[in-house]
């Protein structure tokens, strides 16, 4: 629309010429319509799930009941918990080295997941984004259908290709290759591979819609400057694209933390992560408290890198 | 957008509408999962025309996670035995009076008078047995006895193992493998407890309750396990053996309760009252594999259970049903137990 | 290397620029990186591999999922006729759907809402809550929702699906909101400046102009949003009814327990009905995009 001219007079202090207040009646509006818009997503999300959060918050603090729920009764060592224990027998305070590992590894796998899933899914969406437009709907075709048959089924397919008694070791002996069962499942490569298989579309789909918006010619301009494949690669290609690869690596790390189910399925149980960990404080452990305090700390950790990345891109973009 | 709006608003109006029971309404069970006869339950529509539905969980963990979270809209739940008397302190059970019923009758004596329902008030048996361990004898051939087995394993076990992550189990198992008297409260008992789980765990395979699943698949070779489910898994595999370990073993007995506010009262008191009849007991059994509490339901039992190892205990064995421990010790058992599982 | 000086170096794009005149393939191709194409199929075996092992399985006469005895439909006949089956898969969809409609309705309105428009007080704020159920563990959603549900079905004694399908519309609101606010962030004003400058009103301007340009943006959160609901777990598990069994929760059951081929014809089964459902949606969505 048309913006108003900077021709006019100074209007006096107190008052404001018609076009101005038409001109912010207009924006009330506006603002109005966007709440009222934006009104049932908010009004959903807030209630159904701001608001458990809360009660989860409340948990947080109380005593745990002897099977589930809670007592209410003030007790912040869940919150304590997070990062020192009460060890078991002599009642110091020790730094609580068990919870220490469980971040650890489960940091490890996220990254581990992350990073892999980066690297076969890079060449993979620029591959399909540079096919030609029929190709491509074809490729993009093909690499949608697995994840629309359902993940548990897909899971519990990875298990019988790689138990001792599945079709991996089954062909590998048959072929000659090995004498015994190689055991790869309950390990933390079966873990990984699991996750990666679930969210890899995750990670190609934003990484493609940024590759797809790439302008060639910058590229082209690369190696009309004698520069390597590898230089265009990391120089030109990376930073071009760095919102896909951000917003994929997100979508797949915060996940892959969190993750609870095909941990347990490919892991056996053993190794724990943080989702496992988290589910475990509600069945077996019986201690809410500690389960609420647990998934809180995830939830901040992952809020504060979200909104440290947030505030570093405003700051880019301002530059 | 208004074809939307309007195809929400039909989406949402079969939502809320939920299913509509032709029937002289429902009953909603929630049980173990595998354990439940689909005969008995057909049965049981049909005598009172009544539709039923089943859900199941994996520990009486999960069941009363949602069961004390409420409005769980569940009627039937079979916890065990060392979790009922809590679960009536807490107001969560409705008090059924199965003692007056019809068929009660027919409950065993010696079931009556049990320290987590005495005289019966609550619950109903459904299946009792004894967790020990299944061995698959074609992986290993070597002596198979003792909880060593879990808690000491030989060097070919080692990564070959299954335990059940039940905290009550493991602990009375270590317990009884270390001679000290079951929920003791000593420091130097603990302490001897929690080494030895700390030490044994390095050798399990996997922490999980699907038992039949990994012996039959062949990820383990041994497994903490209740005696039904190995022999449904000797079934299906007949190299699985239960083992009854020298050290001692622990009972228990799943018992059929009411929801303190259950949707169904009429139709959940009729399901308790139906299951003490000694023909359904038995369907209950032949499903499950588990000896009831039901006198004179052996005549309707399947023949091989009759004899089978897993049902009929070595001689000199005695069934000790195990309570829970005092909340101290539970406290404590949570602590190590927290400790062990990271 | 003195003999280099006297050979003339070729111009910057020189060889591209001669072949294209020559109306010849590139054999430089600007865009082709070495051993991108390799991975690429390799990530699509990688990918069909389980899923391949799945079907041919399911034709296999023996019970024991591994070994391998004969041809044979008898798992398909008995997935068939299993109305646990039935009942699961007509369930998952009626939530799926349900929730895919809404969250999407739901969504778009709160895209429209929160992008290209000049910041105002909230923006930040709404943005985080829509986006919040991306950043909780399952678990914990699951548990809190079904306490405060608990609370709700006591102080008003409703019961039944409508608390599942809410649950899943919260999840699935900002994974449709993501793809329309990023369709609609790449959308070109000039269409409707120009609908502007041609005197339609803003309504007529979003109906004719905008809608349709966001039509694929829409699709994609929809698909998104219907796809995450069907494959949910955790959240189903917990705050699910008695009776409310949906697919996935059928699944691991049944893998606990120990599974037949029954299982695997069932997933062909799926498969192939996504498959058929997956072609018409890329039909429809290129036909728009062309």
């Amino acid at each position: 629309m048309t913006t108003e001219t900077a021709a006019a007079p100074p209007p006096a202090p107190a008052a404001l010429s018609a076009a101005e207040a038409a001109a912010q009646a207009v924006e009330r509006r506006a603002g109005v319509r966007r709440w009222l818009l934006a009104a049932p997503a908010v009004t959903v999300i807030g209630v159904c799930g701001l608001m458990p959060l809360l009660i989860v918050l409340a948990y947080s603090w109380a005593k745990p009941a002897d099977y589930a729920g809670v007592v209410w009764r003030f007790q912040p060592d869940a919150w304590v918990n997070l990062l020192f224990q009460q060890d078991i027998f002599s009642d110091a305070l020790t730094p609580n080295y068990a919870y220490y590992s469980i971040y650890l590894r489960s940091v490890e796998m996220a990254f581990l997941t992350t990073t892999l899933a980066l690297i076969v899914g890079f060449p993979t969406a620029y591959f399909i984004a540079t096919r030609s437009p029929r190709n491509r709907n074809v490729w993009l075709f093909l690499i949608t259908i697995p994840f629309w048959s359902n993940l548990l089924i897909r899971i519990y397919a990875i298990m019988m290709i790689i138990r001792d008694d599945g079709y991996l070791n089954h062909a590998l002996i048959s072929l000659g290759f090995i004498d015994q069962p190689v055991p790869i499942i309950y390990t933390n490569y079966a873990v990984a591979y699991g996750l990666i298989y679930a969210y890899l579309p995750l990670m190609v789909m934003p990484l493609y819609a940024s590759i797809e918006k790439l302008d060639f010619r910058l590229v082209e301009a690369g190696y009309d400057l004698y520069a390597s494949r590898l230089k265009v690669l990391w120089h030109v290609i990376v930073p071009l694209v760095k919102p896909g690869i951000v917003a994929g690596c997100t979508l797949v790390f915060i996940p892959a933390i969190g993750d609870y189910i095909i941990a347990q399925m490919l892991g056996g149980g053993n190794r724990m992560m943080l989702g496992n960990l988290i589910a475990q404080q509600f069945s077996t452990a019986r201690n809410w408290p500690q389960g609420s305090a647990l998934a809180l700390g995830l939830m901040s950790v992952v809020m504060l890198a979200l909104m440290f990345y947030a505030a570093r891109m405003q700051r880019s973009r301002a530059q | 957008m208004k074809p939307t709006i309007t195809a929400a608003m039909v989406g949402i109006g079969i939502a809320f509408a939920g299913s509509s029971a032709l029937a002289d309404g429902e009953l909603h069970i929630y049980n173990w999962g595998d354990y439940t006869s689909p005969d008995v339950i057909k049965k049981f529509e049909q005598a009172y025309n009544v539709k039923v539905t089943l859900d199941s969980y994996d520990s009486n963990d999960q069941m009363i996670a949602k069961i004390k979270a409420g409005g769980s809209g569940y009627d039937i739940v079979v916890p065990s035995s060392y979790v009922i008397p809590s679960m009536v302190k807490d107001g969560l059970l409705a008090q059924t009076e199965p003692d007056q019923m019809e068929n009660f009758k027919n409950m065993r004596p010696e079931f009556v008078h049990v320290y987590w329902d005495d005289g019966r008030h609550y619950t109903v048996p459904w299946q009792w047995g004894t967790t020990g361990i299944s061995v698959n004898t074609d992986l290993y051939k070597g002596e198979a006895d003792s909880w060593a087995l879990l808690f000491n394993p030989p060097e070919e076990l080692k990564g070959k193992i299954n335990v059940v992550p039940e905290m009550g189990d493991v602990m009375n198992a270590v317990s009884f493998y270390l001679g000290l008297p079951l929920c003791s409260d000593k420091k130097e008992d603990l302490k001897k407890i929690n080494d030895t789980l700390v030490a044994a765990k390095p050798s399990w395979r996997t922490l999980d309750y699907g038992t039949l699943e990994k012996l039959t698949g062949k990820d383990v070779a041994v497994s903490m396990n209740w005696n039904g489910y190995s022999m449904r898994a000797r079934m299906q595999l007949p190299s699985i053996k239960y083992v009854y370990p020298k050290e001692g073993i622990a009972s228990w007995m799943d018992n059929v309760a009411v929801v303190k506010d259950a949707p169904n009262m009429d139709n959940a008191k009729k399901f308790q009252n139906f299951i003490m009849d000694p023909q359904n007991a038995a369907g209950l059994s032949s499903f499950a594999r588990y000896d009831n509490g039901i006198a004179g339901s052996q005549q309707y039992m399947p023949d091989d259970m009759k004899s089978a190892p897993e049902i009929v205990p070595p001689a000199g064995f005695k069934a000790n049903f195990v309570p829970g421990c005092p909340q101290e010790v539970a406290d404590i058992y949570s602590k190590i137990w927290n400790n062990l599982l990271k | 290397m003195s003999q280099a000086a006297a050979v003339p170096l070729p111009k910057p794009g020189a060889r591209r620029a001669a072949q294209r005149g020559r109306g010849k393939p590139p054999r430089f191709d600007v865009r082709r990186l070495p051993g991108f194409a390799t991975m690429a199929w390799v990530c699509v075996i990688g990918l069909y591999a389980p899923i391949v092992v799945l079907v041919i399985y399911s034709f296999n006469d023996n019970p024991s999922v591994t070994i391998w005895t004969g041809f044979s439909w008898r798992w398909y006949a008995s997935a068939f006729g299993n109305e646990q089956i039935r009942d699961a898969a007509l369930l998952s969809l009626r939530v799926a759907v349900t929730a895919a409609i809404v969250a999407t309705a739901f969504a778009t309105m709160a895209a429209l809402a929160t992008t290209r428009v000049p910041s105002f007080r909230g923006l930040t704020a709404i943005y985080a809550i829509i986006n919040q159920p991306l950043m909780v563990p399952e678990i914990v959603t699951g548990i809190a929702t079904v306490v405060f549900f608990a609370l709700i079905k006591q102080l008003t004694g409703i019961y039944g699906l409508g608390y599942l399908i809410t649950a899943h519309i919260v999840f699935c609101i900002p994974f449709a909101y993501l793809p329309i606010r990023a369709r609609l962030e790449d959308m070109d004003r000039a269409y409707e400046i120009a609908a502007a400058d041609l005197y339609a009103t803003p309504w007529r301007a979003f109906r004719y102009v905008t809608l349709p340009l966001l039509v694929p943006g829409i699709l994609g959160g929809a698909m998104l949003a219907f796809l995450v609901s069907l494959d949910d777990v955790v959240i189903t598990v917990l705050v699910s009814g008695p009776g409310e069994e949906t697919l996935p929760l059928y699944v691991i059951g049944q893998v606990k327990r120990g599974v037949t081929p029954e299982l695997n014809a069932m997933a062909t089964l799926f498969l192939a009905a996504s498959t058929l459902f997956a072609t018409l949606f890329f039909l429809l969505t290129r036909k728009r995009a062309g």
